[in-house]
């Protein structure tokens, strides 16, 4: 055996990282010289890395998504019988000085140690820097696009040219935006503003408390928000949704859930409302399958998967993600509470696997423990169905003619409506209803 | 602009076509080895590309789709002429039998030419765009003042056309009427910006304005390419003056392994081009006329792997060259701002064994 290293190289002339997009080989897998390894993407462009060797892989350095600085090992190949010391690139040096990327023209940035060379390139961004939320429009290490007219026009009426949003093409301030920043339209900041002073996340991403942030943020597109770009656009943009609501009495769930919990092997797991709703919509499936469904547009046609892959929305501090359960349908509600309470473990962690996110064929998102009652979701891309489950919330409820305090959740499909119709929505909804409704009887017919 | 007749022999489906001004005069014999000249430059191309994506070189240009253009035009020349390229005329170096090693080493950055331009008579590739045409004219000029029959060939893009440097070049050339031949190969894009944006006219066009003549001819084709550029370059020699060939043509590939054609074309355009390939015509044509059989291409599909190993196991064996020998050529005689970068490198810890 005879390992070799494969360090991630600079693919565009003074890059200091890349982003692995996909991976296209797998550890234990042969694979040829210049055989495909993955996808990567940089500050320039989005390039297929060839294997420089033939031979075995033994490890891959990062999943899809993670940022990996020039010069860290991207793959180890064990590549017995080759002579390694010819064709090993070149290892990172240790005391080599931080590169600085290049992110325009041709040429490597300025390096101060030398000097004859005395600016710094506007361009350049240290490597040190982008990890941390960009000050307002300069996120990419360029001053705001605008003229110099009227970069002088701000300067004397006392207007930062970094405090106006710029409405010309690609957002270059124009006068007229200049005109507006001053006759307060877009009320450009001039004192600090008061507001709270705790930190908050979108998408994976640590906002600055208003009062202490700058005023305007801006957040690169990667990593997890960019996959959510990604599926939900196309998802918007493809399937035509349509939804479904229902208001469902769940107090037999929870009373369910109260009886069974610490009991024998209930007692290992964490149970909860969400455990009951995935059994209802996996008995839902079952029951009407074509909510099961996805639309091949290659082939026109519509695919049923008698199997039900559960996704789960999850909250993560990276962003939303949407692991799965696999086979979610042939589990008892103990086994269901184990695989829910292991895939939000390992998706808290960060270190849930492209696998387990792959082939999701029906959703659900669990916005009741944020405090509201309903969402209407866009659909994972490939799917045919999503199931919103809003707060569980004690609520007036009409029972035998009578108002009754019962524990309501409000439940709302959102489904392909190129292949799901209204009434298979509506049956599998009510079904689900159903389910929870009486989960006892639900579950022993099952 | 596509619409613009242009010079064809081979269509892209490997018919000869008849053209009123030109007629092929080569035999099935060098068409194939034309053929494989193609193939060789095509499969060195795409080892290089993959040897830059492996961290071994720092740049790569690529370039495939443009093989009929270069192998075409510098099959026409004669050992007597000489060639100013750009960076990307990686099918002319081979043809001026500049070992395919050379070319690399320049991208590798342990050189600062690659060759001796005397002994290949074919210039270091110009980075800097548009250059080579001065430098061109200039030595057609000289060639003039010796009375030599040579001719003078220099190769850019439609980018390049759009620069000063294209312009004074055409001008003293007209003017001076010296024998060089400007080879533009217009393959659509300057970068991320097409040619549609870079001229209202065909880039041939531009010729009239000098006062020389301009000829559109299929890049693709390397049969019309050849006997374009050969009429060109013997009326160079014979003292007619300079000339225009807009080569059209196409980059399949990415401006240089630092930018993402995804970014800014169309999936669309380039499956257009495709058809257009200039290999496969070709293939088709000695196939189909000359009865070339299938094993004849393993065979050429072959030897060109086996060159891509051997260009990766010399590149891989170049020795790094010593950091303060970067100061070496840059003037035939000492320069105190040279040698003060030198002097600060040393200090540095650079200086090695020296």
């Amino acid at each position: 055996m005879s390992e070799v290293l494969f360090p991630l190289p600079d693919v565009g002339e003074g890059l200091t990282e890349a982003e692995i997009v996909t991976w296209k080989v797998a550890v234990g897998d042969t694979v040829a010289l210049n055989q495909p390894l993955c996808d990567i993407e940089t500050a320039k462009a989005t390039v297929e890395l060839p294997s420089p060797y033939a031979g075995v892989i033994v490890a891959l350095n990062g999943q899809p998504g993670d940022i990996i600085p020039v010069g860290d090992t991207l793959v180890t190949f064990d590549v017995a019988g080759a002579a390694p010391s010819a064709s090993a690139p070149a290892e990172k040096k240790g005391d080599a000085p931080a590169r600085e990327a290049v992110l325009v023209g041709y040429g490597v940035a300025t390096d101060e140690t030398v000097a004859t060379r005395q600016h710094r390139r506007r361009g350049a961004v240290t490597p040190s820097t982008p990890a941390a939320p960009a000050p307002a429009s300069s996120a990419n290490g360029l001053a705001p696009r605008s003229t110099p007219p009227v970069r002088l026009y701000a300067k004397q009426h006392g207007i930062a040219i970094d405090s106006v949003r710029g409405t010309g093409p690609d957002g270059l301030i124009t006068r007229q935006d200049v005109e507006a920043a001053i006759s307060g339209v877009t009320a450009p900041r001039v004192s600090a503003p008061s507001g709270p002073s705790t930190t908050t996340r979108l998408s994976g991403y640590e906002l600055a408390p208003w009062a202490s942030g700058p005023a305007e943020e801006r957040i690169p597109v990667r990593g997890v928000l960019r996959s959510m770009v990604d599926s939900m656009t196309k998802s918007a943009f493809t399937a035509p949704h349509a939804a479904v609501w229902l208001k469902v009495d769940a107090t037999k769930t929870m009373e369910l859930i109260s009886s069974l919990k610490g009991r024998g092997a209930f007692a290992t797991v964490r149970l909860s409302p969400l455990t009951v709703i995935a059994m209802a919509v996996c008995d839902g499936a079952r029951h009407f399958p074509g909510i099961n469904s996805s639309f091949d547009d290659a082939a026109n046609e519509v695919v049923i998967r008698r199997s039900v892959n559960l996704g789960i929305a999850a909250d993560t501090p990276r962003g939303l993600i949407v692991p799965n359960i696999k086979g979610a349908d042939l589990l008892d509600l103990l086994s269901m509470a184990r695989a829910l309470n292991e895939l939000v473990d390992v998706a808290r962690s960060g270190t849930t696997t492209l696998a387990a996110m792959s082939n999701t064929t029906l959703t659900i998102t669990n916005v009741g423990p944020m405090g509201v009652d309903a969402a209407m979701p866009i659909l994972p891309p490939g799917t045919g169905g999503i199931v919103a489950v809003g707060q569980v919330a004690k609520t007036p409820w009409v029972v035998n003619d009578e108002i009754v305090v019962r524990h309501v959740v409000e439940l709302c499909l959102s489904f392909d409506h190129r292949m799901i119709d209204g009434a298979t929505a509506s049956n599998f909804l009510a079904h689900v209803g159903r389910f929870l409704n009486d989960p006892a009887a639900a579950l022993l017919a099952g | 602009m596509d619409e613009v007749p242009m010079i064809q022999l081979l269509n892209p489906e490997g018919e000869r076509v008849s053209n009123s001004e030109y007629e092929s005069s080569l035999s099935a014999a060098e068409i194939l080895g034309l053929y494989r000249d193609m193939a060789i430059i095509r499969r060195l191309c795409n080892e290089a590309t993959s040897l830059q994506r492996q961290g071994q070189l720092a740049l790569w240009a690529p370039v495939q789709g443009q093989e009929a253009a270069q192998i075409g035009a510098g099959h026409a020349l004669l050992p007597n002429d000489f060639t100013f390229p750009s960076y990307r005329e990686h099918g002319i170096a081979w043809k001026r039998g500049i070992p395919p090693l050379d070319w690399l080493r320049l991208f590798r950055g342990v050189t600062m030419g690659g060759w001796d331009p005397l002994q290949y008579r074919h210039s270091n590739p110009t980075i800097v765009i548009g250059n080579q045409a001065l430098n061109a004219v200039g030595y057609a000029m000289g060639i003039q003042r010796d009375g030599a029959d040579e001719a003078v060939m220099t190769f850019f893009g439609d980018g390049g056309s759009s620069q000063g440097d294209i312009h004074e070049a055409c001008v003293f050339a007209g003017v001076f009427n010296a024998p060089v031949v400007f080879f533009i190969q217009n393959n659509h894009w300057a970068i991320s910006e097409p040619t549609t944006r870079q001229s209202r006219i065909p880039l041939f066009h531009r010729a009239s304005g000098y006062g020389f003549p301009g000829v559109r001819v299929d890049g693709n084709d390397v049969l019309a390419v050849y006997e374009v550029t050969k009429r060109a370059l013997d009326n160079a020699r014979s003292g007619n003056g300079p000339s225009l060939i807009e080569a059209f043509t196409y980059r399949m590939g990415a401006h240089t392994t630092s930018d993402d054609p995804t970014r800014y074309r169309l999936e669309a355009e380039l499956e257009t081009w495709r058809h257009r390939d200039p290999l496969e015509r070709v293939k088709s044509y000695l196939v189909r006329t000359h009865g070339e059989p299938q094993s004849t291409f393993d065979e050429i599909a072959a030897d060109a792997d086996h060159m891509a190993l051997d260009l990766r196991e010399g590149l891989l064996s170049l020795p790094d060259p010593a950091p303060l020998s970067m100061f070496d050529h840059v003037y035939t005689e000492p320069h105190p701002l040279i040698e003060a970068g030198r002097r600060e490198l040393i200090d540095l810890g650079f200086g090695g064994e020296q």
